[in-house]
């Protein structure tokens, strides 16, 4: 009992950070068709700039400020000097992003070397809380209390917070419209009038900041160290494949499902547990290629 | 009109011959052909091996990216690991280092590996081919990726993270044919015979209609042509070449772990076969070539300027500027040479 709740809530805050990771990647895909094969190393380096400022300043909420922006500035970069440059080109953008990830990679383990980093929480997300679940009972019959880590349910609010936030300016907002209608169709937007450069810049920085976000996250939840951009990046094309292209609701639950069996699975079934997330992918792919919540092309 | 994986095949084994006959006639293929035979004589036993069998090896696999990215307009990032289930196939059912090897005679398990390897292949294609375009290229990485972490995972069958050592090519004739010279010359006969096999199948009847879907799938499809099997075969087609690669990296480098199959690796050959060029199958080769020269090399060169553990930001550059400025590769860059040169003929 105690060992299935434990599981479920680190499957839970796992999706969260899955979440965060793959919806910056979803909605740069949805919008340009731009598959960002540097989208690891957007969350790589903004959680290692993010560590570097954590540790300079001691402000542990300054290193998710300074990812985002530190990232969205980047991805301002990219967007303008490279991507806009060839537009419509899927492959060849791809193949550019993949160039840039090797980049990137080689110059973050050139600044912060191969050693681990990971940042540690303030004192007021330290320790653990207790839940009103009775999972035991002492020798004096007194009950124990299934007790869970505070960050953890930090990050699960953190993602919870951007997820709605997301979903309120996608679906409240001006911008948002643009952006939805962009996913829908580019050129009808484009032919009503609108600076559809100026939505590329704004999804591309809200994407690759978020991707900063996460690496401050995944630097909490676990650490930081060369090859963990290729394993999130990884992570957002299953979560992104199994829950649908450019749909944040679709990343939101692709992260569920594949946060629950990679947590489910290495519990109850170590040697295989990267076969399950491949199964859900694979399933999804043989009975909805597009995607759970991703529109019929 | 469907072409399966048998025609396919005993195809390019039939058109094998007049291909390469055909091509002997071009000047440039004599010479080359030449060079590469009387290599021994002009290099070293380090240079042979480390350099010339391994790009060929590279090569292999390389090419049957080319076949499916250049032919099938089918990027493929899981060829590696169709090589490297081969690979690790040959160590499992032959014998290994830590004697967990079922111990098959050779020619049981040559076959045996490649059928696996090629079913595999069969398998991601039928998958992949659900979607297209760009879709394609995340499904395979996300296949991949799925691969090394599940080799690196699972200890009862593909040994985890130590993987397998001391995968050695039989001793068949009394030759060891890990020695320099035999294995090159082995791995160039093979080279060239998949080399013939691309070039014969692009020219065939599937081959040419796989370019039509490669250049428009709908049109294809509204005058008869199954797509969905044309590209499934395709896939299975270049997983034939990939899994006879598999096998010689795994001798060559006598044994195999998940992080020979890993991301990186991957994403190497990917680079290898855009550096060469994919339009035409010798491109796979000269990037496999420059790339073996590069991370043998290059560490050397670079050292006093920027430290020799940058060799993969020079490679990341350098694949970045080809892919900005020549989408084409070293080929494209050649065509583009030559028309210039033709021009400037014109002129004068």
């Amino acid at each position: 009992m105690k060992l299935f709740i434990s599981t479920f809530l680190n499957g839970l805050t796992l999706a969260a950070l899955y979440f965060l990771v793959a919806s910056g990647f979803t909605l740069v895909f949805g919008l340009m068709r731009n598959v960002n094969m540097a989208h690891g190393s957007l969350y790589l380096i903004g959680g290692y700039i993010a560590y570097s400022v954590v540790e300079a300043t001691g402000m542990f909420l300054l290193g998710f400020a300074a990812a985002f922006i530190s990232m969205a500035v980047a991805g301002v970069l990219l967007q303008t000097l490279i991507f806009r440059h060839m537009e419509g080109q899927d492959l060849r953008q791809t193949m550019v992003t993949i160039g840039l990830s090797i980049i990137f990679a080689d110059l973050a383990l050139w600044i912060w070397g191969g050693e681990f980093y990971q940042i540690y929480p303030p004192d007021w997300l330290f320790g653990a809380t207790a839940f009103p679940v009775v999972v035991d009972a002492k020798s004096n019959g007194d009950p124990v209390y299934f007790t869970y880590p505070i960050v953890r349910l930090f990050i699960l609010g953190v993602a919870i917070v951007i997820g709605v936030g997301l979903w309120l300016v996608l679906n409240r907002t001006r911008i948002g419209m643009m952006i939805r209608a962009g996913v829908d169709d580019r050129e009808m937007l484009t032919a009503t009038g609108i600076n559809i450069q100026f939505v590329f810049v704004v999804v591309f920085a809200v994407g690759a900041g978020l991707a900063g976000i996460a690496g401050v996250v995944g630097s909490i939840f676990s650490s930081l160290a060369p090859g963990e951009d290729v394993r999130y990046l990884l992570a957002s094309l299953v979560v992104v494949i199994v829950g649908g292209m450019g749909s944040i609701t679709g990343a939101a639950l692709g992260a569920l499902l594949i946060g629950l069996a990679e947590q489910f699975g290495s519990v109850y079934l170590p040697t295989y547990a990267i076969a399950f997330s491949f199964l859900i992918m694979v399933a999804v792919l043989a009975f909805r290629p597009q995607g759970i919540m991703g529109a019929a092309k | 009109m469907s072409v399966t994986l048998g025609e396919a095949v005993t195809g390019a084994a039939r058109g094998e011959k007049r291909t390469a006959w055909l091509s002997w006639l071009n000047p440039a293929y004599l010479i080359a052909g030449l060079l590469l035979l009387v290599l021994p004589a002009l290099v070293g036993d380090f240079v042979l091996f480390s350099i010339f069998a391994w790009s060929l090896c590279l090569g292999m696999v390389a090419l049957s990216l080319m076949f499916l990215a250049g032919y099938g307009g089918m990027v493929s990032l899981a060829q590696l690991t169709i090589a490297g289930i081969a690979g690790y196939m040959v160590a499992i059912f032959g014998t290994n280092g830590t004697g967990t090897g079922l111990g098959w005679p050779w020619w049981t398990v040559l076959p045996a590996a490649i059928a696996v390897a090629v079913a595999f292949a069969t398998l991601i294609g039928a998958l992949a081919v659900r979607t297209a375009g760009i879709y394609t290229i995340m499904i395979t990485m996300a296949i991949a990726a799925a691969f090394f972490y599940f080799a690196r995972q699972n200890y009862p069958i593909f040994n985890g993270y130590n993987g397998f050592n001391l995968v050695l090519p039989p001793k068949l004739f009394g030759v060891d044919w890990r020695q320099p010279l035999p294995f090159y010359y082995l791995t160039l006969a093979f080279a060239t015979l998949s080399y013939a096999a691309v070039l014969y199948v692009s020219r065939s009847t599937f081959g040419l209609a796989l370019q039509g879907i490669r250049d428009n799938a709908r049109r294809m499809e509204a005058i008869g042509f199954n797509v969905v099997a044309h590209r499934i075969a395709a896939n299975a087609f270049a997983g034939l070449i990939a899994a006879v690669a598999g096998i010689f990296l795994v001798w060559f480098n006598g044994g195999i772990s998940p992080g020979s199959v890993g991301f990186g690796p991957a994403i190497d050959i990917l680079v290898i076969a855009i550096i060469g060029g994919i339009r035409h199958p010798i491109g796979p080769f000269i990037g496999a070539l420059i790339y073996a020269l590069l991370s043998t090399f290059a560490m050397d060169l670079v050292d006093p300027i920027i430290g020799r553990e940058r060799f993969k930001l020079i490679i990341g550059i350098g694949f970045l500027v080809i892919v900005l400025f020549s989408p084409d590769g070293i080929l494209g860059l050649w065509d583009r040479l030559r028309a210039r040169m033709a021009v400037s003929r014109d002129c004068a």
